[in-house]
């Protein structure tokens, strides 16, 4: 099976963004589906009285190990090596992808099964293994659904998010021959269950990503509700685990911190149903880890960026995100949407992701709810500059912002400006205000004009407070 | 130069400030009642804890399960469960287990905070057995329930070779429009025993 719309498009979010809202329903759904996982994560984080102590110690891990990464990664090789584990290491997406390739081939495997891991898709890993005679399988139920429709993950945590169950029973019913019009999710499931089951009997290697790898011991852990990543791997004789070198954490006990915040982040579960803890290869079996770099170290040079590496994939700024909720994960065109993916993506392709940071009300929610701290919507506005500075700006907006700055330089010019708009606006007719170079106005009514501005007002305040003494101190604590 | 050097050289290039660790003492979250806490988070997350007296009083009121008494191939990490007919030590392919119904085994403790319990290798000669069977029946001593995923960490202690996880729950997903669907691709079932008496 191929993916062509694997490879991200062009990427102009607004453009995207406006397929996607075009229908307003859907939309409105997708907003509150994903707003209902966000209120599940407060209720999870107020369980524990604990949670900001939480936030600040893995902030504090990361930190830490992303300073002393070079020291942590060799500690982690040395370790897993002398469990019996291949480790492998990667530059880039293409090396990671030869590699992968490579160990599947000494195998003879014509089959992987593989479970949800964000590196592999970064990597374009399955479009590859296609073109060279494998056959992946996504075993993540999410993943499954929008891989049999070719289509990318639109969310890192929940890939099929975008889908309503109707849709779903539309794909099943095509690929694995389910009533026609079924939709309901129990009997949907089952069908996949099934669907999936032979697969993993028939997988010869399983490929799973990874969600921590501890420098002290060597092992990795990977966290799944569905148990398809320990499926996927019990049974084949090769598993091959793929993670970006930033995944390290230096002692298990830091476990203890990740595990308790992650699930949480998530989806507002205490902990993932199958939290899976892997040293070393099975008895007679082979296990290879690649350590996948592909920009991060560049990251890690930024002082502007480099909080980004704490990210663990949680999904929580996406949740509370209102422009990724009404606008869609596709719509990023990014293998990594809404807030950490607008970092992430430009960080590595500034010239095709450059909408990106703006692709952000600057409302400062993602970072309320980042488990790790990463300060997202600085960094957001950070990157602004940045592109600004790369001359990526799109003309009209510099244009505006160079006129916006000229005007705002000069008080005299700014009131004027006002009061000639406040004058002049309500007079006009409909068209002046609401075409296609006011991107205020769509979708939108603008507010009434004011008959007064804020210190025309205020001046008259002070004027009425300056002769009326008594009354205004009440006046003024309301 | 291979990746390998490229991305040390490239990661040492730049040194930077090594803020310290933070040491892993609380105060974090403990429980007056953890045997409530543990079977309440459980229950939330689909699994079904039922609290004895003993390890025979567990396996008798397991017989008496739909589950059991309809299970055809059934693996027991315990002694004493007549219904048991697969030996994982005869089983040397993991996919012979494909038709197994119930596999029973015994936690090595349990984690008040998230309803998890952590299952190692040692008692499970293939862990394929946890994953693939239908049901997933499990036997804890209550004296086994600690608070939270810290102290789960310091029990553990040093990690050897081999496999562990902490189990919370049947298989899940709500991949389908948020719907709640347990039984995804492992266990459609957790069933857990606290058992007063470690015996």
């Amino acid at each position: 099976m191929s993916h062509p719309s694997h490879q991200p498009h062009s990427g102009d979010h607004p453009k995207a963004a406006s397929a996607f809202i075009a229908d307003q329903e859907r939309a409105q759904w997708h907003d509150k589906a994903l707003w209902f996982i966000r209120e599940k994560r407060d209720r999870a984080a107020a369980s524990l009285p604990e949670w900001e102590t939480l936030r600040e110690h893995a902030a504090a891990i990361k930190a830490h190990t992303i300073a002393n990464l070079p020291q942590y990664l060799e500690q982690f090789e040395a370790n897993a090596q002398r469990m019996g584990v291949k480790v492998h290491w990667a530059s880039n997406a293409v090396e990671h992808n030869k590699i992968v390739l490579g160990i599947l081939q000494q195998h003879n495997v014509k089959k992987v099964v593989k479970s949800k891991s964000m590196l592999t898709e970064e990597c374009h890993l399955n479009p590859y293994l296609e073109q060279n005679g494998i056959e992946v399988i996504d075993t993540d139920l999410g993943e499954r659904i929008v891989q049999m429709r070719e289509e990318p993950p639109s969310h890192i945590v929940l890939p099929a998010i975008h889908l309503k169950k109707q849709d779903v029973g539309d794909t099943f019913h095509k690929h694995l021959g389910t009533n026609a019009g079924a939709d309901d999710p129990q009997y949907l499931t089952e069908a996949a269950r099934g669907h999936l089951r032979e697969k993993f009997m028939a997988g010869h290697a399983g490929i799973t990503g990874v969600n921590f790898a501890v420098a002290e011991s060597g092992g990795i852990v990977v966290c799944t509700n569905e148990g398809n990543a320990d499926l996927g791997v019990a049974l084949p004789p090769v598993h091959i685990a793929c993670m970006g070198i930033e995944k390290l954490i230096p002692r298990a006990a830091d476990l203890g911190v990740f595990v308790r915040l992650l699930a949480r982040s998530a989806t507002g579960q205490p902990i993932t149903t199958y939290t899976s803890h892997f040293h070393g290869p099975r008895p007679g079996c082979e296990l290879h880890i690649v350590l996948v770099d592909n920009g991060r170290s560049e990251v890690r040079e930024s002082d502007d960026f480099r909080l980004s590496l704490n990210c663990i994939r949680c999904g929580a700024c996406m949740n509370t995100c209102p422009v990724y909720r009404r606008s869609g994960g596709h719509s990023y065109g990014s293998t990594v949407p809404g807030p950490i993916g607008s970092i992430l993506a430009p960080a590595l392709d500034p010239e095709k992701h450059k909408s990106l940071p703006f692709a952000c009300s600057l409302c400062g929610s993602c970072t309320d709810v980042c488990p790790v701290k990463i300060d997202l919507h600085h960094q957001l506005l950070t990157f602004r500059r940045e592109l600004a500075l790369k001359n990526l700006i799109p003309l009209t907006k510099r244009i505006s912002m160079k006129l916006l700055s000229f005007v705002l330089m000069r008080p005299w010019m700014f009131s004027l400006g006002g009061k000639l708009m406040r004058m002049i606006v309500p007079k006009l007719p409909r068209m002046f205000i609401y075409n296609g170079m006011n991107a205020w106005g769509k979708q939108r009514e603008l507010p009434p004009m004011p008959p007064q501005s804020f210190r025309e007002l205020y001046s008259i305040r002070k004027h009425v407070a300056a002769h009326n003494r008594p009354n205004t101190l009440k006046g003024n604590t309301q | 130069m291979n990746a390998r050097d490229q991305i040390l050289a490239k990661l040492r290039k730049r040194t930077l400030p090594i803020p310290a660790l933070p040491s892993h003492d609380g105060p974090w979250i403990t429980y007056a009642d953890k045997v409530t806490q543990f079977s309440t988070v459980l229950s939330t997350v689909g699994g079904h804890a039922v609290r004895v007296d003993s390890q025979s009083e567990a396996l008798s009121h397991l017989a008496q399960l739909p589950v059991m008494s309809k299970a055809r191939r059934v693996v027991s990490l315990l002694s004493g469960v007549d219904q048991a007919n697969v030996d994982l030590k005869t089983v040397s392919d993991p996919h012979t287990l494909e038709d197994v119904d119930v596999t029973i085994v015994k936690g090595q403790f349990g984690v008040a905070e998230n309803g998890a319990v952590w299952i190692t290798d040692d008692t499970s000669a293939h862990r394929a057995s946890l994953f693939i069977c239908q049901h997933l029946v499990i036997l804890l001593p209550i004296a086994d329930l600690i608070d939270n995923m810290h102290q789960a960490y310091e029990r553990i202690g040093a990690f050897g070779p081999g496999f562990g996880v902490f189990v919370s729950g049947p298989s899940k997903t709500a991949d389908i429009e948020q719907s709640l669907v347990i039984g995804a691709h492992g266990a459609r079932s957790a069933t857990l025993y606290l058992l007063q008496n470690d015996r």
